[in-house]
């Protein structure tokens, strides 16, 4: 099973995106930007970062990068989607999850480790947890606030798109402290904090991010 | 030539900490008039001549799809001569 992940100009985190899927047990495999094909992965992770330099607004320009055009197409096939921090403004730019990210409240850059509560374990990268469980990973953004209209938000709540949330205090303005949303398929999770930087205790807070990767194994070998 | 300006605004709703940020500031300066601040971007487009109706068209979409995000955002073009 091939877990791509995509290196935009100005990518930070794509390394250890590759790491996190090659300790999950998948085969990782690199993408570029600008690659016209998936090289047949079967899932793809947009990691963290500023992408071309965060310019205009995050994500928006990385949206209409050449090897966005088949992510997309695959992901409304069906394909699992995991955009992580700036992947997650990207795919919101991209309109495969609704809503934006906009700056945090308090305008600083956040980096701390965040406890989260996983809302919904029925997604493609969220199955190896337990509704309802707790984790701590790394949080590392400027711009992390989730907004969208109350239409919007009233939705994501009664259809339990909401995966992940906050816990404790607001770190960032997040509307009822969102931390990470999917689409009514399941097959596309954005998420703000960083699953990737928490895979074993040596380097993160906990291993507690490991599991979104395990998960998109077993959604793949289904 | 024409310029074209894109004007763009966080829509009334969504929280602009950057325009509170500086409304906060103006007063320390003595500048006490402000009942609020909000932030915006503006982009200047020049082209040749005088925009056709069907690139009057084109821009808009062009705000409506890469200038603006119309999740958050707001637009206005005009043209200056």
């Amino acid at each position: 099973m091939k877990v791509g992940v995509i290196t935009f100009p100005g990518t930070l985190d794509d390394r250890d995106a590759l790491r996190a899927a090659s300790a999950a047990g998948t085969t990782a495999i690199s993408l570029w930007h600008n690659d016209a094909d998936l090289k047949g992965v079967d899932a793809v992770i947009l990691p963290g970062g500023f992408s071309y330099g965060d310019y205009l607004r995050c994500g928006a320009i990385s949206r209409f990068a050449p090897v966005m055009e088949k992510v997309i197409d695959a992901a409304h096939g069906g394909m699992p989607l995991l955009g992580i921090c700036n992947g997650f403004q990207v795919l919101c730019e991209a309109h495969l999850l609704p809503g934006a990210l906009t700056r945090n409240k308090d305008l600083h850059f956040l980096c701390r480790d965040q406890k989260l509560v996983i809302e919904n374990n029925a997604t493609a990268w969220t199955s190896d947890y337990a509704k309802g469980q707790e984790i701590v990973i790394p949080l590392k953004n400027g711009e992390g606030s989730f907004q969208c209209d109350d239409k919007t938000l009233a939705a994501l709540e009664e259809e339990g798109r909401i995966v992940a949330r906050y816990v404790g205090e607001n770190p960032n303005g997040s509307r009822n402290l969102i931390a990470g949303i999917t689409n009514e398929r399941g097959n596309i999770v954005g998420l703000m904090p960083h699953p990737e930087h928490a895979i074993e205790t040596l380097t993160g807070p906990s291993a507690d991010g490991l599991a979104f990767f395990t998960s998109v194994l077993k959604a793949m070998v289904k | 030539m024409a310029i074209i300006v894109v004007e763009v605004m966080l829509k009334p709703e969504i929280l602009d900490p950057q325009g509170v940020a500086v409304g906060a500031a103006l007063p320390r300066l003595g500048f006490t008039f402000a009942k609020s601040v909000r932030q915006g971007k503006r982009f200047e487009i020049r082209i040749d001549g005088q925009p056709t109706p069907q690139q009057m068209q084109e821009i808009e979409k062009a705000a409506a799809t890469l200038l603006a995000n119309p999740v958050i955002e707001t637009y206005v073009v005009t043209v200056q001569a």
